[in-house]
């Protein structure tokens, strides 16, 4: 397990994560060598339990990690066959991956259009380009344009459509989306997830999702991971995973005979995956 | 008489308080983008007087050549200053990164005593009338200048953090470091640029104070009197430090006016902002703009 490589090899991959191990305050072991491959203009997803390590690999892809006291103590990330493990965020982010913060994380005393014009910090290609590519977003969010106020009052909803457009704004050939759907209504994270599906066929940017809502991941991902304690446990294509019945049971709800939930956090301790 | 010693006190604390509103703003500057409160901001005016006072006197260069050079003189040194002293410190609990510039601002007293002795030195002539009349009060030309080039910096601050990339990219490096480095932001190159600008604006005040009082040690005072400005403010409002310093400005000089003419205290002048200082600090602790964050509920 974890050799998504092997399978993806006709592929050409963008991003490859490779047994990477990460130490929080030079003591903490957090991810205990985890490996995976995002082909080039893919939507993968990153699946798991809470505390798995799933934001951590982002934030080891991203650099963010250093702004924890985080660091890759061993393996490469490679993207675009350069590793960049361990680099300063604002370099990565220059190379080409932005990362979604978990949460949103938008900048709340900033108007909308503000916001945005941050997410455009690194570019150099000028105002009327960036000018142009604030019209852009705001043809994929529509509602974000009537929003003329600070973006700290915007709907849950609205601020992550904000945090993905501010992405966008970069320019970026990879997106790392923390937890798209957290604290938003169902109708609202299908409306997410099909922008995020539509942003990717439209501009042929590549994503790495990290999600706790599985079904909703699989259904717009064309390959999925899933972790647990730090490791990745299980990886296939979206339909291995939707069909396996280990991923039935623990993500999507077995809709044969329903258990409790005592008896069911019991079978799976035992079963543990591996 | 005594109506028109009011207004023209009441004029005097306006300048002055405008003056106070640059330096607070600075130190505004420098506490919202690092955390980091500076008690050497008194010391940067003068570092600045000292600087100019230098290039006019000893190198004998013209004053409006001295002006500018003063300003890109305070930034190199404001850039060299937190890239040498306070960038190893980014990480260390912030009371020791206060300590240091506590050090700084001794260290900087010594070292300007040290080359330039601790006599006032009267600036020479600089502008060739003592004063001007303005609607028949009689004002100091280089107040008048000052007012004119704080106006213009409030200006440019405000077009600066509104509308340039590298304003907004301080506002979010104030708002939270990490969400600025995620966005591509060096927070580095912020805390370098915030130290640059708080050393290069805060020069004028220094220039300006050294002109009319003559340059000394005492200069740094100016800088304490900040303190006041900044906390009636609000210690992380831009807006806030403007306002607090024209409060600061009028009301040093209108319990100048109300000590000569009933109390007879003396000194009251300059005692008075920090009896302000005491008094916001009890009933109002976050200062009259300090931010409050949003909650949606």
């Amino acid at each position: 397990m974890g050799e998504a490589a092997l399978k993806l090899a006709p592929e050409e991959s963008l991003l490859t994560v490779n047994n990477i191990e990460v130490v929080y305050d030079d003591v903490i072991l957090v991810l205990r060598g985890v490996s995976l491959d995002v082909p080039k203009g893919k939507i993968v997803t990153l699946l798991g339990p809470n505390g798995a390590g799933k934001s951590t690999t982002l934030k080891a892809i991203s650099g963010l990690l250093a702004t924890e006291d985080g660091e890759v103590t061993r393996g490469a990330v490679s993207f675009m066959g350069e590793n960049i493990a361990n680099r300063a965020p604002e370099e990565i982010v220059r190379r080409g991956i932005f990362q979604v913060m978990e949460g949103r994380r938008i900048i709340e005393d900033m108007t909308v259009g503000e916001n945005l014009r941050l997410g455009a910090f690194t570019r150099k290609d000028g105002a009327a380009a960036i000018r142009d590519d604030i019209d852009l977003v705001y043809s994929y969010f529509p509602r974000l344009k009537e929003r003329t106020g600070l973006a700290g009052y915007l709907s849950g909803g609205e601020q992550q459509m904000l945090a993905i457009g501010r992405a966008l704004m970069a320019r970026p050939k990879m997106i790392l989306l923390d937890e798209p759907s957290m604290g938003l209504s169902p109708l609202l994270v299908k409306e997410v997830f099909g922008i995020i599906e539509q942003l990717n066929k439209d501009l042929g940017i590549t994503i790495l999702l990290v999600e706790q809502n599985a079904r909703m991941a699989l259904k717009v991902a064309d390959y999925g991971y899933i972790m647990e304690s730090g490791k990745i446990v299980l990886d296939g294509t979206k339909d291995e995973l939707v069909n396996n019945e280990d991923v039935k049971e623990f993500y999507l709800g077995g809709d044969k005979e329903r258990k409790s939930f005592k008896n069911l956090k019991s079978y799976k301790r035992r079963k543990r995956w591996l | 008489m005594t109506s028109n010693l009011l207004v023209q006190l009441l004029i005097n604390g306006l300048i002055v308080g405008t003056l106070y509103g640059v330096v607070a703003m600075c130190f505004v500057l420098i506490y919202k983008s690092t955390q980091v409160v500076n008690f050497a901001q008194g010391e940067f005016l003068l570092i600045g007087a000292w600087a100019c006072w230098w290039m006019v006197v000893e190198a004998a260069l013209p004053f409006w050549l001295a002006f500018p050079l003063t300003f890109a003189f305070m930034m190199a040194f404001g850039v060299i200053l937190q890239m040498v002293v306070l960038r190893p410190l980014i990480g260390e609990p912030i009371i020791s990164v206060i300590m240091v510039t506590i050090g700084l601002s001794i260290f900087f007293q010594a070292v300007t005593k040290w080359i330039f002795g601790a006599d006032v030195q009267p600036f020479p002539e600089i502008f060739p009338v003592k004063s001007v009349d303005v609607f028949g009060l009689q004002v100091q030309p280089a107040y008048l200048m000052s007012l004119v080039v704080s106006l213009l910096i409030m200006a440019g601050f405000a077009w600066f953090f509104k509308y340039s990339r590298m304003g907004l990219a301080m506002r979010a490096t104030a708002f939270n470091q990490q969400v600025a480095q995620s966005l591509g932001i060096s927070v580095k190159a912020v805390f370098a640029m915030a130290w640059a600008i708080s050393a290069m604006v805060s020069a004028l005040a220094g220039v300006v104070v050294g002109i009319v009082n003559g340059v000394s040690g005492a200069l740094s005072f100016f800088g304490i009197k900040v303190f006041p400005a900044v906390i009636v403010g609000g210690l992380d409002s831009v807006i806030g430090a403007i306002v607090g310093g024209l409060i600061i400005g009028v009301l040093e000089n209108m319990a100048e006016y109300v000590d000569g003419q009933w109390l007879q205290l003396g000194n009251l002048y300059s005692v008075a902002p920090f009896y302000v200082l005491i008094v916001i600090l009890m009933i109002k602790p976050y200062g009259l703009f300090g931010t409050k964050n949003i909650e949606r509920v």
